[in-house]
């Protein structure tokens, strides 16, 4: 059984690192913005980076503990990295780049990183450098060269911000089916929801240096608790709220109520939104809508992402300054896809969107 | 070109022998020297690095007769470090072609240093991160990444040092001396020969030394050329 325990602690000029990430699932996921401290957890657990104190283990096997100054050197620790732009060794062929890791020149050694490219479909490019290949060749080789070593664990940072559009897509699902039989713990850290989503099973979500929240990838998209971690999981809709009765919200950003079967728990404070999940009403207001202006349409490729600023029930008429120099703020965002889009399109805007009460997140 | 050439036939060549044996083994000890040093300095902090900088750069600003002066103050047989070396291990460094190279290396070793350090500074950090993380020795990262990806710059820092350690004269003269086929090299031989008046050598002194520095710069230009595969145009 994978196991992998990380409890650190860094403290650089005004910036605090202190996580506690303990896992055993096959595939971890840390979602964090730039400069959370996400890449920093990685690179303390790979031996890269310092660590003031805490505690290291992978599979029972110690890396690092600061009470009875356990510290292993990266080359010690076992643990293969994947750096966002691979560092491949500039001046080494790529068999000399996957043959970096294992003692010496034999025969054997050869061999064994010829197999590796060859499983990684790179066989043919042995002789070439670096400089020479794709994007997606690199990263081909950078795995190949972390899998040939055997680490215990595989960390990696950022793995597909390097490409672009079709290649990083493509990539990720290369990534999975190159990681297929890797029997270890693989970590990702990525800003990117939608590589995570489709990566990990658990997930961590980083802020400032300090984990929001955890737990199985899916359950923190459709629970994320806090208002940080639904914005990093992509929500755009969110709203102070005023409790009414157990049942019953006013929106104050949004000015409505919304009505909800299920008990609410005292704890909320705000509610979310996702822009995909409003269903559009047209004619008679129903539960739980919002009447609103349209103030601006984005055509994308595939979808069509509308803003709109809430119809205030007390304000609509007129509306006071204070409203209207909160417009920005109170800009919510509904985006249609597909089947849906070319249906608006063909009725013409809807009256009211309604939210569906399994969707609205509630959070702290 | 005829007086030339009848000057060739009669000269004494061995100002070039010394000139080159000095340059090459002084070249030789100021890149592991400066490699050595780059690699210390770079993982000072920023007040070592400052000042462990400045006194390994200071032979370069110094006019060479001031660093061949205190190089004369060090290895003097009068004084002591001149003795103990003398006594002890019966080495003679002033008038002999060790001083030749003392002097040429404490010259031209900044240069070695500085062209070394500022490669290593350009090296992205994760690729030595990476040699780390795969397993590789310190020393292992330092000869098979380090040095070969700051290759060009590791490069033009020899060819300079080289150039400047052959050209050596000023700390030289005060240390070695001028002593015809011991350590009378080719500037010294230059300085001398237009002393007195014979600008004739002197030219066709200059000619070989032109052509020397020209070749040093080709050749290494050249080795180092086929590894600049991966540098891009700007």
């Amino acid at each position: 059984m994978s196991r992998l325990y990380a409890d650190i602690h860094r403290k650089i000029g005004n910036f605090d690192l202190n996580v506690l990430i303990e896992s055993d699932a096959r595939r971890i996921g840390i979602l964090g913005a730039s400069g959370s401290g996400k890449s920093m957890t990685l690179r303390s657990i790979a031996g890269i980076e310092d660590v003031d104190s805490g505690h290291i283990e992978v599979n029972d096997r110690v890396l690092f503990d600061s009470d009875t100054r356990v510290n292993l050197k990266p080359q010690k620790r076992n643990v293969g990295y994947m750096f966002q732009n691979y560092a491949l060794f500039p001046t080494m062929s790529v068999l000399k780049n996957v043959m970096a890791g294992l003692r010496g020149h034999s025969e054997e050694n050869r061999s064994k990183a010829m197999d590796m490219l060859r499983r990684f479909r790179m066989d043919g490019f042995e002789d070439r450098l670096p400089g020479e290949l794709s994007g997606g060749q690199q990263q081909r080789v950078a795995l190949a060269r972390i899998m040939v070593t055997e680490p215990a664990l595989i960390l990696l940072d950022e793995p597909f911000s390097a490409l672009d559009g079709y290649l990083r897509d493509r990539m990720q699902v290369e990534m999975l089916e190159m990681l297929e039989d890797y029997p270890g713990q693989v970590v990702m850290v990525s800003h990117s929801r939608d590589e995570l989503y489709r990566f990990s099973e658990e997930l961590f979500v980083v802020r400032k240096g300090s984990i929001l929240r955890q737990g199985e990838t899916k359950s923190v998209f459709r629970d994320p608790v806090r208002i940080e971690v639904a914005k990093l999981t992509g929500c755009k809709n969110f709203s102070d709220i005023r409790s009414i009765d157990d049942h019953t919200i006013e929106a104050v950003e949004w000015g409505i109520t919304l009505r909800l079967e299920k008990e609410i728990p005292e704890w909320v404070r705000h509610i979310g939104y996702r822009a995909h999940y409003f269903e559009p009403v047209w004619g008679e207001r129903q539960e739980n809508c919002i009447r609103f202006n349209l103030a601006r349409v984005d055509d994308l490729p595939f979808e069509k992402n509308y803003y709109i600023t809430p119809e205030h029930n007390e304000q609509a008429q007129g509306g006071t300054d204070a409203f209207k120099a909160n417009a920005d703020e109170t800009l919510l965002c509904w985006f249609v896809q597909g089947e849906e889009q070319r249906f608006v399109e063909k009725r013409g805007l809807p009256d009211y969107l309604k939210l569906k009460e399994e969707s609205i997140l509630l959070l702290e | 070109m005829n007086s030339f050439i009848e000057l060739a036939g009669k000269l004494d060549w061995s100002p070039l022998w010394i000139s080159l044996k000095t340059g090459v083994v002084a070249t030789i000890i100021s890149f592991f020297l400066g490699l050595w040093a780059a690699r210390k300095v770079i993982k000072k902090d920023y007040r070592a690095k400052s000042i462990l900088d400045g006194l390994l750069t200071l032979p370069m600003v110094l006019p060479p007769t001031v660093a061949g002066f205190f190089l004369l103050l060090i290895f003097s047989r009068r004084r002591a470090f001149g003795i103990f070396l003398d006594k002890t291990f019966d080495i003679q460094v002033v008038h002999t072609w060790l001083g030749c190279i003392i002097a040429a290396t404490v010259i031209a070793f900044p240069l070695m240093y500085r062209n070394a350090r500022a490669a290593f500074e350009q090296i992205d950090a994760n690729l030595v991160y990476a040699g780390r993380t795969l397993g590789m020795s310190e020393i292992s990262i330092f000869w098979r990444i380090v040095v070969p990806t700051a290759g060009p710059g590791i490069a033009s820092g020899t060819i300079l040092t080289f150039a400047r350690a052959m050209g050596e004269y000023g700390a030289t003269s005060m240390l070695a001396g001028n002593i015809p086929g011991k350590t009378g090299t080719v500037s010294q031989r230059i300085a001398m020969v237009i002393q007195d008046g014979d600008y004739v050598t002197a030219g066709f002194w200059v000619i070989i030394v032109l052509l020397i520095a020209f070749f040093a710069v080709f050749l290494i230009n050249l080795i180092t050329g086929r590894h600049m595969k991966n540098i891009r145009k700007w």
